[in-house]
């Protein structure tokens, strides 16, 4: 028998939201990028004219000028400690993400399998969720001591809720056919977990760090501001102690900076793994 | 007479947790090697039930089933099943779906070298070659299923259980996979139950048809099919046992009668 109709149906088109391919495609991209940098643009405009035009001459808004923050911060970041004090909060931010995850996912995933133990904590979960992170704070310090570890605890506890909440709606979410098929298959519980549940929920994991990681980034600078010696916290504060305002304008660009980057990664990590669902 | 079926059902009932009766009356079936049975009956009479108690992916409420005449306690390697759903994991290339659970523990062990011959075989058997690395979104309703059948066949089975697995595609690719189906019987010697409410694909792939009716479901009637395939051109032949299958179903369920009139 001839097997000719078997190929016969082609593939569909690729759809919307994979990799660009076609020229058109590159064009609207460009396009919004083009658009996207003009709206920075406006908003360094508006910073520059809050600045220099609006402030009186002497006025003490003076000192927060882009253009003072821009080369103070190109100074701070040749011939300062930044780039240490970068690479402390950093690691902070990918401890406390870490241990968001490592308690976040499986409690998510138990907590989305079960309609009983949902049911159990959703409240609890709701209530703890709606306590800023940073009211724990003398409390973390109290038991935690002074140091990196209260920190560890208030960036994991703000961002353990997204990520649970998230993985817990990604098991719901996961299509019983899939779980069908696994049984069909003579699959034990591990290599359902392993093959079927985690891929499955991967994409809403990476949701929940992508909000997790925006929560923390909040979080982090005030927690940095008590009983720590490094990290752009304490540096906002020490600027503010040495009266060094350029300085203090550099950092908060720093910080806005470093999250967009950080948000940009979580973005592109998400569409790494999404773009084939 | 166990020497020569490889799947067979004694007395076999299912009924619910809580439901007063049957959702199946006692229910007999064997099947030979090589042997296609198609069980048709209208929509929601728990053909798909009983399959799944073939399946081993239930336990039925009494009676067993058998295969190679050992008791079935949960799903056998050497039986494979597919859905209406083509079930595809959509993070997973169209090959490592069909590669999908080859290593998993209660399967067969089999080498590297093994396993990448039989999804290269099974690719090769529907036809989807070209597609292999393309992921599920990219694939067309009957490629997916095309794919789907293909992940069983990567397991050798003895048998193959089909749950009205071309029901939701349209009449072309249908009439393809029913095709595609006959071919893999032709050179696989599988032996197949399809679960069909469509009597014209149960008439074009049987050997045999079993009618499934009634509330609760029992067997209503049985027919040979003893016609070469493929049946296209059988039409007199084929329309005969059609009408024979179609008053049967009218005279075990009256409540169905309007129904299958526009099913079939």
């Amino acid at each position: 028998m001839s097997v000719s109709w078997a190929t016969a149906d082609p593939p569909k088109a690729v759809p919307a939201g994979r990799p660009i391919s076609s020229s058109s495609a590159w064009r609207a991209a460009l396009l919004r990028q083009t658009i996207g940098i003009a709206g920075l643009a406006v908003l360094l405009v508006l910073w520059w004219g809050g600045t220099k035009l609006i402030a009186a001459p002497g006025s003490f808004l003076r000192h927060f000028s882009p253009l003072e923050a821009v080369t103070t911060l190109g100074r701070l970041a040749t011939n300062s400690d930044l780039p240490i004090h970068v690479l402390v909060s950093l690691r902070r931010v990918l401890i406390g993400l870490g241990l968001a995850l490592v308690i976040g996912v499986p409690i998510g995933l138990a907590v989305g399998r079960s309609a009983l133990l949902n049911s159990a904590t959703s409240p609890s979960f709701q209530f703890l969720r709606m306590i800023s992170p940073l009211s724990w704070m003398p409390l973390a310090v109290m038991v935690l001591g002074v140091g990196d570890r209260p920190i560890y605890f208030l960036l994991a506890f703000a961002a353990v809720w997204p990520i649970l909440l998230s993985t817990a709606e990604g098991v719901r979410q996961l299509q019983p056919a899939w779980l069908r098929l696994a049984a069909s298959l003579s699959a034990t519980r591990w290599e359902t977990l392993r093959h079927v549940v985690l891929p499955g929920v991967l994409a809403h994991v990476l949701t929940g760090l992508r909000l997790a990681i925006g929560v923390v980034w909040i979080v982090l600078v005030p927690c940095e501001m008590l009983g720590v010696s490094a990290g752009l916290g304490y540096f906002i504060l020490d600027t503010r102690d040495r009266l060094a305002y350029s300085e203090l304008t550099a950092m908060v660009l720093v910080i806005g900076l470093l999250g967009f980057l950080l948000d940009a990664a979580a973005r592109g990590l998400n569409r790494l793994v999404t773009h084939r669902h | 007479m166990i020497g020569q079926t490889i799947l067979e059902a004694n007395a076999v009932t299912l009924r619910y947790d809580g439901d007063q009766g049957n959702v199946l009356d006692p229910f007999d079936f064997a099947l030979k090697p090589g042997e296609t049975i198609g069980i048709l009956g209208p929509s929601g009479v728990g053909k798909s039930s009983l399959l799944r108690v073939l399946a081993g992916l239930q336990q039925p409420s009494s009676g067993a089933v058998h295969i190679r005449g050992q008791a079935l306690w949960g799903p056998h390697p050497r039986v494979s099943i597919a859905f209406q759903d083509p079930s595809l994991l959509p993070w997973l290339t169209l090959e490592r779906n069909v590669a999908f659970g080859l290593d998993f523990k209660h399967q067969p062990q089999l080498s590297r070298a093994e396993r990448a011959r039989r999804v290269d075989e099974a690719i090769a058997e529907v036809g989807l070659s070209s597609a292999r690395n393309q992921f599920p979104d990219q694939l067309s309703g009957g490629m997916a299923q095309r794919a789907a059948l293909a992940r069983c066949l990567a397991r050798e089975p003895d048998i193959l259980l089909l749950d009205e697995p071309f029901g939701a595609l349209d009449e072309v690719t249908r009439s393809q996979m029913q095709r595609l189906l006959l071919k893999i019987v032709s050179d696989l010697g599988t032996a197949v139950v399809l679960i069909t409410h469509d009597i014209d694909e149960a008439l074009l792939v049987s050997d045999r048809i079993v009618l499934l009716g009634g509330s609760p479901a029992r067997q209503i009637g049985e027919w040979t099919v003893d016609l070469a395939k493929p049946r296209d051109d059988d039409v007199s032949e084929l329309g005969r046992l059609r009408v024979d299958i179609v008053s049967a179903l009218r005279r075990a369920s009256p409540a169905h009668h309007k129904d299958e009139a526009h099913a079939v």
